[in-house]
Formats: C-alpha cells, structure tokens, sequence
C-alpha cells in the first residue's frame, strides 16, 4: 500500500490541494478526490478523447497523466469553461448547431475545440478534422460537430 | 413558423439539457457518488469454453479493503423464462448466466465473480487473488463451423427449433424458421438473369463512448435503488426483479443520462452484480466497465452468415429471390436473424420468396441489439446483388430499385402488409439529388473512384407503452415528467410536441427523465419508437390538459364547458372579448377551480404505421496500392415521416451513416486461434474518427405516419442499413472488385484487388 502524496496545484483559475495515490490517473483524481465529474472516462487509456484537460496550456488526456504530475500546474477543465449564464462561445455553437446527441463526449470535445482555437483562431474544416481525430463521437458522424467548431471561431473573431 | 403548417414542429429549439451536457453538470451513471461508496470489479474467464470446477476466494477475501465478493451462488437459479426486452428477446436464466457463469464459461470475458472494495484498485488487486479451477473444453467461434454436426456443443440442454417446433436435436442452432410465399423455383424459372451470392459480416460493437456502469444501494429496509445509464429503467428493472428473484416494489432503477447505446444498454450486465455486493457489505457498490471490459463481457452484435441468390427478368422486374442467414447469437440463443430476415427484402416488391433464418450459438459474448438489429448485415448481402442485377440488365441502380419498390398494400417478405410508407418517394429523391447528378471527377494520382447506392429498411416499433406526468405551474410552463431515456435529443421533440398540442413555445416545457417510482411504466429506448410512442403520450397528455382547462374555465368564466372553444392555440367563449386568453395567459387565472391543473396519461399505441425506408449515395476514393477507402462524398435520404426537430434528425441520419462507415470499412472483433478477442480497445478497433469523414448530407423526405397524431416515423436506426453495401458498391464502381466479405478494411480490399488482378 502506498502513501498518499500532498499536492497543490491551480485548478480553472483557483488554488486546489488534494492528497492522493501515486497510482491515481489525474482523470481519477479529478472525479473521485475533487468531484469534477465533468471530465468524462471513456476508455482509460488515451484512446478517446473524453477526459480531454488543457495542462499548462497543452491539450491532454488525463488518463495518461498521473494526479500528482500536476504538483504546482496550471489545469483547465470544462468546469472552468462558462456557467449556464454566460456560456462560452464554443459551448454556445454546440448547442446552436445541435452538435451534440448522448453529451459524453461532448466536454472533451469542447475542451479540446477551445485548445484549438487558442493556438489557431481560423481554422479550416481539414485542421478542424485533424485536431479532433483524437476525440471519438460515436453519435454525431461528426458533422455538426466540425461545423460548431468552424461557427465557434467565426463568433470568437467577430466578439 | 415552419411549412408544414405546425408553430413548435419543425422548429429548431436549443435542446433542455443542453447547458448541462456543454458545461460538464450533466449526471451520468458513473458521475453517482453515495455516501460510503465502495467500488466492484469482475473477474472474467480466460476461456472461450470451460467447466468451472471450483472458485476459491478466500485469499482474495484476506486482502485489506475488500468487503465481499460475489458468484453465481450469490443468484438465485431461476427457471427459463422469456422476456421481451424492447429490441431483443432474452431468456431470463441465460441471463443471469451471463452476468455471473454457473457451472460453465461459455466465452473468454465471461463474468466469473465480482468483489467490492474500498477502492477501484484494491478491487483489481483482490481479482488476481481469485483461484479458478478450469477444465478447459472445445471452443467454436464461428457460425459455420458451430453449425456442423461435430461441432462443439455450448448448452448440452438446448434442443433445436425447427419451424416453430422443438426437436430432439441437441445443437448450436437454436432456431430455424422460414418466411416463404409464392414459388421461387418457379419464379426463378420466369427469370431472364439469376444472381446467387455468399456474404460473411464480422462481429462489431455498438461502441457507445460511455462504459456500462451501475450504482446499487440496498438499504436495510431490503429496498434496492439503482442508478445506472441505460435505455430503459424499466427494462432494467425487469431484470433485477427475475434475476435476484425479488418483488417489483423493491426496486427503484434511477436513470441517470446515458452516453450512448445504439441497442447495447437495455440488457444488464453489472446491475445484478453490484446489487449483490451492495447487500452482502451493506453499502452502496459502484461498478464500471474498463473499456476492454465493454468489448469482450458486454454484447456485440453478430457476425452471419448469407447466402442470398435474386433472379429477374430482361426488363428489370424482379421474379423470385431467396435468403439463406445463419447469424451468430453468442453464448446463447438470440441473434437478430429474426429481424435481420423481415428486413432483408422488403424495399421490394417479390412475388417469389423464401427466407431462412437460423440462430446459432457460438462461444463469444452473448450478441445483443445494435441500431436496427441484423439489418444491416442483411442488406450488405441483398444490396449486393440487387446491384449486380441492375448492372446485369443495364439498368439504372436507382431505376431498378424503383421500379421494384414497395408501396401501400404490397406483402412484406415476412407477412404483414405495408401501410403509406415512403419507399419509392426516398428512392426517387436520391435519383433527382444533386450528388447522384453530380459526375464523379477522375483522381489525378492514381486513385480509383467510384459511385454505390443502397437501400434499406426498418420496422420501427410503433408501439409500446409510454407515460407522461404533467402539472402546470401558475405562469403557464409545464413540468413533464416522462420515463423514456433521452439518448439524443427526445426531451426536446417530446416537449415540442406537447408544447404545439397546447400552444405553448418548446422552452415552456421543463422536461425531466424520472426514475420507476415517478412515472408510469415505459418501455426501452430502443426501436426507433421513442419520439413517436412517448411523443403520441405527450399530445394525448395535452389534449387531456385542454379538455381540464376547459372545465376550469367553464368554472371561472361561468359558462358551459362545452361551450368553450380551443383553437389555434386560443381558449374562447363565442365572441366574448373578456373570455379569451392562450393556454399559458389563462393558467395561473383558474385559482379556486380546483387546485392545480395536471395530468397523466399513458398510452400503448397498436403498432401500426410501418418502417422506415433509406436509400444512400457514396462517392469512395481507392488507393490501389493499400486498400485504402476514403468516403469522398456521402448523401442519405431518408422517409423520416414529421421531422419533429430536424436538426436531431439530420444527426440521426449522419451517426448512423458513421457508424455503417465503420462496420463498412475498419470494424471487427479479431479471434485469435485460442478464442480470444485480439484488438478489444480504441486503438485496434478502429471507429471512424472526424478525419475519416466528410460531410454528411442529408435529404429528408416527409411522408406522414398515418398512425401517429404528427406523423412521426422513427428515425433513428434505418440509416446504418444501406452504408455497407453501398460503399461495396462503390467500390466495386471504382476498382471492379466486388467485395463479399466485412469489414472492406486495407488489407482484405488489397487482397482481393490482388487476386482478381
């Protein structure tokens, strides 16, 4: 049995401390130490995208990142994205253009759409195809998908 | 306003639950978390096929953390009984079987014993302290092979069916029926050209991106409570009460939102299990599948078998045609062959036809529903030749498949007679579409490129029961209460429906998915029948919420009820300008007429109102040298009867289309020779991914359900029908290799490009 180790890092903006297992993924962590269940688990292990996080400004899978590798980091996760108030604009296009059915996939999607649009604010839909492969939607055929995105950015360049 | 003359239908509201799915707060099975918690784990077998002769856990028992540990002894040994699960008819002591082996394990991932711990990883721990003593027999992962008569035998106790009769047979093959009408002989006698083919499809997985999970909490009190992701919680509950032989009032099933089911989530795997552990610890027991787990121990859908042979005469009538399907039903009885045979002629009109269908047991999971359950297997075949048969005769795909089309009062091959259906109105918009009057240019790198259509149909199940709860707050807006899962959108065309019954807007609605205790009893999510069956609940809730705002005006304004008139959306008294209001200026004015105004109704329509009809165009791009297909371009046309919310519909129709470019191209379960799934992860089963996919274009035709108050027609499985075999078809246009076998991946194409070379 190992030791629980202390970490402290900044989650969506606020200073987060947890204990946790060696062994714990930082997808593990998120859901079961923090609660933020938001950060979806689809295969555990780097295959589909759901438990897409943006640590220290890189798009990753959080099931292949341990919890304590982010000791003194910067995370983002879709609980940092928007409230029900006031969405943000790439959440806002999902819902506008119907892009998401059963919504598993659909925080990491958004999350890893957001990872996109910051580093390249005017994509085509063949960069918009390439980002997301790493994201599996077994629902959409993802061509609505592509579209919120491409919408997504046009709102974004016009705000 | 839309054009057919609806406010709300037709429209294209922001879905309810939307806000939550976009932002991470929506709940989802494995979001529960209960006070006390502890988390489950199954061990499975290692075999394809062995007796077990002994489980020693106590080592495992020893471990620090763990609470308990379950096996078959655990269950209650149940007698066969058959239950109607919505899309798949199930034997209830098979089932129990499968969620934990009694006596034998019948496919490597079999379910063996189950421990709840402290942790997720003490869990995994204790399963490697698990002594199972194995005698390892004969496996047959193979439908052909299973069908010999030297065949290894899975249930030494199951006698073969043949014709509606039992035998003395004891056989892998559970059931051979026949749908004949006509004489094909002499039909293929009347024939000018005569096409026989054989076709083998893989097995393939529904590949829901949400892992099957389920959270039992069995209080003191022996009341079970159990959160879990599924298509249907009363489904659920079903099975829980004949698995664990306990009385229906004893168990609350709570839906939790669900990520994805394409027919995979009504059968229960881990329910049974963690409501076990949870009464032998006392605690709430939380399991989840790893995604290897949902591969190898959950149900795939079959691989089969066809032998599908179509005869016709010079001027493209078609005379006589039979069917041979063997399907696989995995560890035990049940394939959809018997679907898969209603569907597999039934675009056309035949008078000659014979179709026989046999279910076969084989040692892999357990097979189970998968979005229009063994029809697109069987229209890979039928597609095929009708293909080959139009190109024998110089006919036009499409033409062909029009002038053979089925209408209203034409046979279906298995009996029923079709009601207005829009098979010939789908068939003849894809052939006046812009894509199929597009030319296909040339590659300029050596690619090969090619044009396939298919068609294909479904049933719909337009039945069922559905209830909706209503009650109306003082500002007009309606709390709805309905028991049917929403897996893609059915909050939002249910309100809609209620909302345009009344005269209200879609956001006036607040529409909840309410557990077992709160709703009247709802069948599954599942046979494309949801927006139409609780949707048909919902307007005749609304019309029983007019005929009771009626009386309570009739109170407030002092006038007859009968006399009170409702239309467009505007209550009245004859003329009287005082008497007058909408649905929503008019609620929160009926105080002292008798408290607040609710309704309930549930409903079970009579099944009528007939399938839905599909016909697609692919344009596919073939690298010579690999195998490789790329889809270039992709059209599906679709009777979808009333689009309710078009654009769910559109959705529909694409994720279909997706799913039937996997099982087309990439997907399959890989066997090795010990009988064991070789890719059961992400990475080697190869789903389309956003890069694999272009645009998908939608065309959709509204030909009514005469059944249904708005016409819905069920939308949601027919669209993976036709995409295999059109994308055969393609490929064949672009390289002239036809191909028999699924899935068309790199290396099969290249290699029968190479021998056909």
């Amino acid at each position: 049995m190992s030791s629980k180790v202390h970490v402290q890092a900044r989650i969506n903006g606020d200073d987060v401390e947890f204990l946790c297992e060696p062994r714990q993924s930082l997808l593990e962590v998120l859901r079961d130490v923090l609660g933020y269940t938001g950060t979806k688990e689809g295969c555990n292990n780097g295959n589909c995208g759901a438990c897409s996080v943006i640590l220290e400004g890189r798009l990753v899978n959080s099931c292949l990142v341990f919890g304590f590798e982010i000791q003194g980091k910067e995370l983002q996760t879709i609980e940092g994205m928007g409230s029900p108030e006031e969405l943000h604009p790439v959440q806002q296009q999902f819902l506008e253009n119907a892009a998401l059915q059963c919504g598993i996939c659909t925080p990491g999607f958004i999350v890893s759409t957001k990872a996109l649009l910051d580093k390249n604010p005017d994509p085509t839909e063949a960069e918009v195809r390439y980002w997301l492969a790493g994201n599996l939607c077994r629902c959409t055929g993802y061509d609505k998908i592509v579209r919120a995105v491409l919408d997504a950015a046009k709102a974004i360049k016009n705000s | 306003m839309s054009t057919n003359g609806y406010k709300v239908i037709g429209s294209r509201p922001i879905r309810h639950d939307g806000v939550d799915k976009v932002t991470g707060r929506a709940k989802y099975g494995a979001d529960v978390q209960l006070t006390g918690m502890l988390y489950g784990k199954v061990l499975r077998s290692p075999h394809p096929h062995a007796k077990l002769k002994g489980i020693d856990t106590s080592k495992a028992e020893a471990l620090p953390g763990v609470k308990a540990i379950a096996t078959a002894a655990d269950l209650p040994q149940i007698a066969d009984k058959i239950a109607d699960l919505g899309e798949a008819v199930v034997n209830l002591r098979d089932s129990s079987n499968n969620v934990l082996a009694y006596g034998k394990v019948l496919y490597r991932g079999h379910a063996v014993a189950a421990v709840a711990a402290t942790s997720r990883h003490i869990a995994a721990e204790a399963l490697e302290l698990i002594q199972v003593e194995y005698e390892p027999l004969p496996h047959v992962t193979s439908v052909l092979e299973a069908m010999k008569d030297d065949a290894p035998i899975l249930h030494e106790d199951l006698k073969m069916t043949e014709m509606g009769e039992e035998t003395d047979k004891v056989s892998n093959i559970a059931n051979h029926f026949q749908h004949k009408q006509g004489d094909p002989e002499a039909g293929f006698t009347e024939a000018d050209m005569v096409i026989e083919r054989e076709f083998e499809t893989a097995t393939v997985h529904q590949g829901y991106i949400e892992p099957h999970n389920a959270t039992a909490e069995w209080n003191e009190e022996g009341h079970l409570t159990l959160y879990t992701s599924t298509q249907g919680a009363f489904s659920v509950r079903d099975q829980l009460v004949e698995i664990l032989q306990i009385p229906v009032s004893k168990v609350t099933v709570v839906p939790m939102e669900i990520g994805g089911g394409f027919g995979g989530k009504i059968s229960v795997y881990l329910a049974p299990v963690a409501a076990v552990l949870s009464r032998k610890t006392g605690h709430p027991v939380q399991m989840t599948m790893d995604r290897d787990e949902v591969f190898i121990g959950s149900g795939p859908t079959a691989a089969s078998y066809l032998k599908i042979k179509m005869g016709a005469t010079n001027d493209g009538r078609i005379t006589a045609a039979t069917a041979y399907m063997a399907y696989e039903a995995g560890a035990y009885p049940g394939s959809p062959v018997g679907a898969g045979a209603g569907c597999i002629l039934t675009p056309y009109r035949i008078p000659n036809v014979q179709i026989d269908g046999y279910d076969v047991c084989v040692n892999k999971p357990k097979s189970n529903a998968y979005r229009a359950p063994g029809a697109t297997n069987a229209a890979f075949g039928s597609e095929t030749v009708v293909d080959e048969l139009a190109e024998a005769l110089g006919i036009d795909p499409l033409e062909f498949r029009i002038k053979n089309g089925v209408t209203e009062g034409d046979r279906r091959p298995d009996g029923p007679e079709h009601p207005r259906i829009g098979c010939i109105e789908t068939t003849e918009a894809a052939k006046s579409s812009a894509h199929y009057g597009a030319s296909l240019e040339p590659s300029s790198d050596g690619k090969l490129r090619g044009r396939g259509v298919a068609s294909g149909y479904w049933f719909n199940f337009n039945g069922g029961r559905s209830a909706i709860s209503v009650s109306v707050n003082d500002d007009g807006s309606i709390n709805m209460l309905e028991g049917s899962t929403d897996i893609g959108g059915s909050r939002a065309s249910i309100s809609m429906m209620l909302a345009e019954t009344l005269g209200l807007s879609a956001k006036d609605i607040n529409p909840r998915v309410v557990d077992t205790d709160a709703i009247g009893y709802t069948d599954a999510t599942g046979g494309s029948r949801t927006t139409f069956a609780t949707g048909y609940a919902a307007h005749a809730t609304g019309k029983a919420l007019i005929c009771e705002m009626k009386k309570r005006l009739a109170q407030a304004w002092e006038v007859s009820a009968d006399a009170i008139d409702f239309k467009d959306g505007l209550f009245s008294y004859k003329n009287d300008e005082e008497k007058r209001g909408t649905f929503k200026e008019l609620s929160g004015k009926i105080g002292g007429t008798g408290g607040p105004l609710v309704a309930q109704i549930s409903t079970q329509p009579d099944g009528s109102g007939g399938g839905a009809f599909a016909t697609h165009i692919v344009d596919v791009e073939v690298d010579p040298e690999t195998g490789k297909v790329d889809i270039l371009r992709y059209t599906a046309v679709q009777d979808v009867g009333t689009a309710i919310h078009p654009s769910y519909v559109e959705g529909q129709l694409q994720g279909g289309v997706a799913q039937g470019v996997g099982w087309a191209l990439n997907e399959e379960y890989i066997y090795n020779t010990d009988g064991g799934m070789t890719n059961s992860s992400f990475l080697d089963y190869r789903m389309p991914t956003s890069l694999d996919l272009p645009m998908i274009e939608t065309i959709l035709v509204e030909v009514p359900n005469v059944s249904h108050p708005y016409g819905v027609r069920g939308v949601g499985e027919v669209p993976i029908v036709p995409p295999p075999a059109a994308i055969a078809n393609a490929i064949y246009r672009a390289t002239g290799t036809r191909m028999y076998e699924l899935p068309m991946s790199p290396p099969r194409l290249a290699s029968q490009m190479a021998k056909n070379a």
